[in-house]
């Protein structure tokens, strides 16, 4: 999958007195990346910085008030069958692309699963639609994805609602999977969960993408998530992907000023050193600050990082950064 | 007053009732007992959704009536109280809660909420000296008074109107303070120096807190002590290093390993845990409540109860240490 400027907002419309006023929420300004075959990618950053409107985008999930301003998501299926996901309606990607190639597993599972559908017939109608599955072969198929994600065969008869929400977050996992897509985005798949079920939930995902062979996005604000879990990652900031690397060269050779500061500020057990945070908070994207979206917090801040923004440039075989610390332009990083 | 402890919970459950008609009862707190000292300190109870801790934290903040047994603070039962002392009560124990959106009136602007705070708990009818105690407190969390100004609830962001809730409770010079979730809902990039604060409140103001939390390495950084709550019980209580560190109960042990810690990856993605069971069956189990899930079990875990039994500073409620 190859993401290049993408370029999403909100819209929100004001009606005063006498005009309407519109307001642009820049929530994923300009975002490029690239995922491989056979690989858990995380995408990291606190609320409000954008992870989950671009998952969104790249879907092509659009609910009213979200829009697209430019750039392009394209994915390649497994037989190399190209899809520009920006430029597919919803009908189109709901009949060629959703489920098939790609999938979605949001925090709530309730946003997936029918409150008025028994479990069975979840699998069924997916199969039905892109299989062409008669409903009792469909059944025999949906005991088998059941059981291997490790449920009781009497969850096939309830309705979501009489499942735990643990319970109700593998049968998510279990329909994301069942057409062995080459693409799962998971949007905060364990935050909504107990650490237990949380650990459950999130090897099941990782098992079944080293069983698929496929590539698993994980959106998280809990920086252990990908820590455990993720191959690559990439942290982002005010819309902006600020630094994407190899998982452990993030988490042990930080580059950008906000990732270091992210870093240390985790606790850890067995560890009681004075953990300080960043002050301030981060910007409100209607009116993003000019250059560099972090120079108002950030403790390196220089004259240019008002002025111009930085863009993501390789420091390190793999890993980039997007900060003027690392530009020749401005010398050695200090 | 001749009492060794600020703070006593003696055999504390609250029943809850679901079915038709709430006839079967269930308790949501199972009888719960722990002590606090005068020294300043901070107490965590820490446990998953669902296990009882905010149910605890409502009886111990004298919101929500506990079915049996009592909460004594100071040497004094709090539902007992008449109401001069009702209002001492308040002045000295404080609470801060998990949505700071939720604390604050949205209508209201956030300085009016101050000085109503200060007028009501202190008594107070001088303006300009209200107005001292509060620009004082905004200060102790790293406000100023010109920040807040004027302000509504929406113009702040969580963890600014966060610490505004914290100053609030600092206005009556709490003895206790209660933080129900105080953090989850804060970017990590903040959680830290909120939880730096409660620190240093304890060490320079002599300021107890009870930290509940579902987060056990937030708890770790910060707590003195630990009670760790399965399905209403306590199941392992004691110093925070002992507690998390050596892990005593099966259950706490669970909770640590399924703990995602990036420099233990290869061990955490091996290594299996069994899925918790259904809830309000084992809120009724007569035995352990954990005895369906862990891997030590034997016959006595189902039919007996386990008291609290003494491993070193350590308690645990497990047969496994009897």
């Amino acid at each position: 999958m190859i993401v290049e400027g993408l370029k999403a907002g909100y819209k929100l419309q004001t009606i005063g007195s006498s005009e309407e006023v519109g307001v642009y929420v820049d929530a994923v300004s300009g975002v490029s990346f690239t995922l491989y075959r056979n690989e858990v990618f995380g995408i990291a950053g606190e609320s409000g910085c954008g992870k989950s409107t671009l998952i969104k985008a790249v879907y092509g999930y659009y609910e009213p008030s979200l829009v697209l301003r430019g750039g392009s998501a394209r994915i390649y299926g497994a037989k190399g069958e190209e899809f520009d996901t920006t430029r597919m309606d919803r009908g189109l990607l709901e009949k060629r692309v959703w489920w098939k190639h790609m999938s979605y597993i949001p925090q709530s599972s309730m946003n997936v699963l029918n409150p008025t559908m028994r479990i069975r017939d979840h699998f069924a109608e997916i199969l039905r639609i892109h299989v062409g599955m008669k409903k009792g072969e469909a059944y025999q198929e949906a005991r088998k994805y059941l059981e291997e994600v490790g449920l009781p065969v009497d969850a096939l008869s309830a309705f979501p609602h009489q499942l735990s929400g643990g319970m109700r977050q593998r049968v998510v996992i279990a329909l994301a999977i069942l057409l062995e897509p080459s693409l799962i985005l998971a949007d905060e798949p364990s935050s909504a969960l107990d650490v237990i079920n949380q650990k459950v939930a999130l090897t099941l995902l990782r098992e079944k993408q080293e069983a698929l062979k496929n590539t698993l996005v994980i959106v998280s604000h809990d920086m252990g998530v990908h820590g455990v879990l993720t191959h690559r990652m990439a942290i982002m900031y005010a819309g902006k992907i600020v630094e994407i690397g190899r998982t452990a060269d993030i988490f042990w050779k930080p580059l950008h000023p906000y990732t270091k500061a992210l870093i240390e500020s985790l606790p850890r057990l067995g560890d009681k050193s004075k953990r300080v945070g960043l002050s301030g908070s981060p910007p409100d994207l209607k009116k993003p600050p000019d250059g560099c979206r972090f120079h108002p917090r950030c403790p390196y801040a220089m004259l240019i990082c008002s002025r111009a923004e930085p863009s993501l440039r390789e420091i390190k075989e793999g890993h980039y950064t997007a900060c003027w610390l690392y530009s020749e332009a401005v010398g050695e990083p200090r | 007053m001749s009492e060794q402890y600020m703070l006593r919970v003696v055999k504390l459950s609250r029943f809850f009732g679901y079915g038709f008609l709430g006839r079967v009862k269930f308790p949501a707190v199972d009888n719960v007992s722990f002590d606090m000292e005068y020294k300043p300190k901070i107490f965590t109870i820490a446990g998953e959704s669902g296990c009882g801790k905010s149910t605890l934290a409502r009886m111990i903040l004298g919101i929500l009536e506990p079915s049996e047994g009592a909460v004594i603070y100071k040497g004094k039962n709090i539902y007992a109280l008449k109401s001069k002392e009702r209002r001492w009560f308040y002045r000295e124990v404080q609470a801060i809660f998990q949505d700071p959106y939720d604390t604050f009136n949205p209508l209201k602007k956030v300085d009016r909420y101050l000085y109503e705070t200060a007028r009501n708990l202190l008594d107070l009818k001088d303006a300009g000296k209200t107005q001292d105690i509060v620009d004082a407190c905004l200060k102790r969390v790293g406000l100023s008074f010109d920040e807040i100004k004027g302000k509504y609830p929406s113009e702040f962001s969580g963890g600014q109107l966060q610490r505004i809730s914290i100053a609030r409770a600092l206005i009556p010079e709490p003895k206790l303070i209660v933080a129900d979730e105080p953090v989850s809902m804060i970017d990590a990039s903040m959680r830290m120096n909120i939880l730096n604060m409660f620190k240093e409140f304890k060490e320079a103001e002599e300021i107890s807190f009870i930290y509940i939390t579902h987060d056990l390495a937030t708890a770790y950084y910060i707590s003195d002590e630990i009670a760790i709550m399965y399905r209403g019980v306590i199941v392992e209580m004691g110093p925070a290093d002992e507690v998390l560190i050596k892990c005593h109960h099966p259950y706490t042990k669970a909770l640590i390993e399924a703990l995602p810690e990036p420099s233990r990856r290869d061990d955490w993605l091996t290594r299996k845990v069994k899925p918790p069971g259904m809830e309000v069956k084992e809120f009724i189990m007569p035995g352990c409540k954990y005895a369906d899930i862990c891997p030590y079990r034997e016959d006595i875990c189902e039919e007996k109860k386990p008291p609290m039994f003494d491993v070193g500073n350590v308690k645990t409620a497990c047969w496994l240490y009897k």
